[in-house]
């Protein structure tokens, strides 16, 4: 479906090489983290697991990724709190 | 002054370590510097045959080290260059061999007397490979653009910062440009974005390469040599140059490059 959109937009399609990119870069992050993707999938309910006993959150909307800077990896938790509801304890 | 010892490996196996450091041998030689390139991978001697001298050798590393020859006598003059030598590995023996105390010893002793000790590592990761880090003060990162070779590339470049023997430079060899330019090959940039570390040349795919080989007679001899230019380019920025990177834009053919300015053209947003 990208695929058909990049197109009517008159982008090029991908090409091996960017596949070959996107792949490498992907299998990196576990190589180097030594962290499988199951593992990064575990982590992330775990995670969720422990803020949702203090703060209610977006249990849907928590993305747990690697993100590379040089060499060096960082793990990045992007947890949405759940909508207006600190603001209402709060008040 | 003591000799820049430079550990040449690659983890992937065939990406072109054994030619790369005989042609930066050369090419140092070359430039007027007194250089050893020393065979580590013990039990798959090559380094010999790559640079044309496999006739003269009676000694190697190994007898070296086990007190059956001086250095001297173990070392292999070539005779087209004023300061290259040959340090070989032992055919018929094995990794175990060669302890990293023992390469570290034999560094030592070759370092008063030369600029540049090249060591030619084995492939992997294992025993063989750290060995031939032991003594080194720099590392030559030898990968091809290709994703089994770069991730392997990673993985050693991982260790060798591990090892406290960083930061690692990288020679991307067997570039095509004719693949990059259709999409079919990561380039350069797409290698270094991944890997990141520093770039010290990238060498195209050559078949004066396999031809060298042929002969014994390393491309970097060669004026006319593509490969041997960037072999050439490689040894002069190790010496401290500032040497641009070349790009083979002029290597595309000319209907590539018409259907890529169309591309580009029709790819506004």
């Amino acid at each position: 479906m990208m695929n058909v959109l990049n197109r009517l937009r008159g982008h090029k399609p991908e090409t091996s090489r960017d596949i070959a990119k996107q792949r490498l870069q992907l299998v990196l992050v576990h190589d180097r983290s030594q962290i499988s993707p199951g593992m990064l999938e575990i982590l992330k309910d775990e995670i969720i697991a422990v803020i949702s006993k203090h703060i209610e959150i977006d249990k849907d909307g928590v993305h747990v990724t690697f993100s590379q800077e040089g060499r060096d990896n960082k793990l990045i938790a992007d947890i949405p709190l759940a909508d207006g509801r600190r603001m209402k304890g709060q008040s | 002054m003591a000799a820049r010892v430079m550990t040449i490996t690659s983890g992937k196996g065939g990406v072109g370590k054994t030619t790369t450091t005989a042609n930066i041998g050369v090419a140092l030689a070359l430039l007027g510097k007194r250089v050893v390139c020393l065979d580590a991978d013990i039990g798959l001697r090559n380094l010999d045959v790559v640079l044309g001298l496999e006739n003269r050798i009676v000694y190697d590393v190994v007898d070296v080290i086990e007190g059956r020859c001086k250095l001297r006598q173990a070392m292999i003059k070539d005779k087209r260059l004023p300061d290259l030598y040959l340090l070989p590995a032992s055919q018929k023996r094995d990794k175990s061999a060669v302890k990293a105390a023992d390469l570290i010893r034999v560094c030592e002793e070759l370092s008063p007397d030369h600029d540049f000790v090249l060591i030619d590592s084995a492939a992997g990761i294992e025993e063989g490979f750290r060995t031939a880090l032991a003594p080194a003060n720099g590392v030559i990162i030898v990968t091809n653009p290709e994703v089994s070779a770069v991730r392997d590339a990673d993985r050693v470049i991982g260790l060798v910062e591990a090892a406290e023997k960083g930061p690692a430079k990288l020679i991307v060899n067997r570039l095509k440009p004719e693949l990059v330019n259709r999409g079919d090959m990561l380039d350069t940039g797409d290698v270094l974005e991944i890997l990141a570390v520093e770039l010290l040349g990238v060498v195209p795919e050559d078949e004066t390469i396999l031809v060298s080989t042929n002969r014994g007679s390393p491309a970097a001899l060669d004026e006319r040599s593509r490969a041997g230019q960037s072999f050439r380019n490689i040894a002069r920025r190790l010496l401290g140059e500032d040497i641009p990177f070349e790009t083979f834009r002029e290597a595309a053919g000319f209907l590539q490059r018409l259907s890529r300015l169309f591309r580009s053209d029709g790819r506004s947003g």
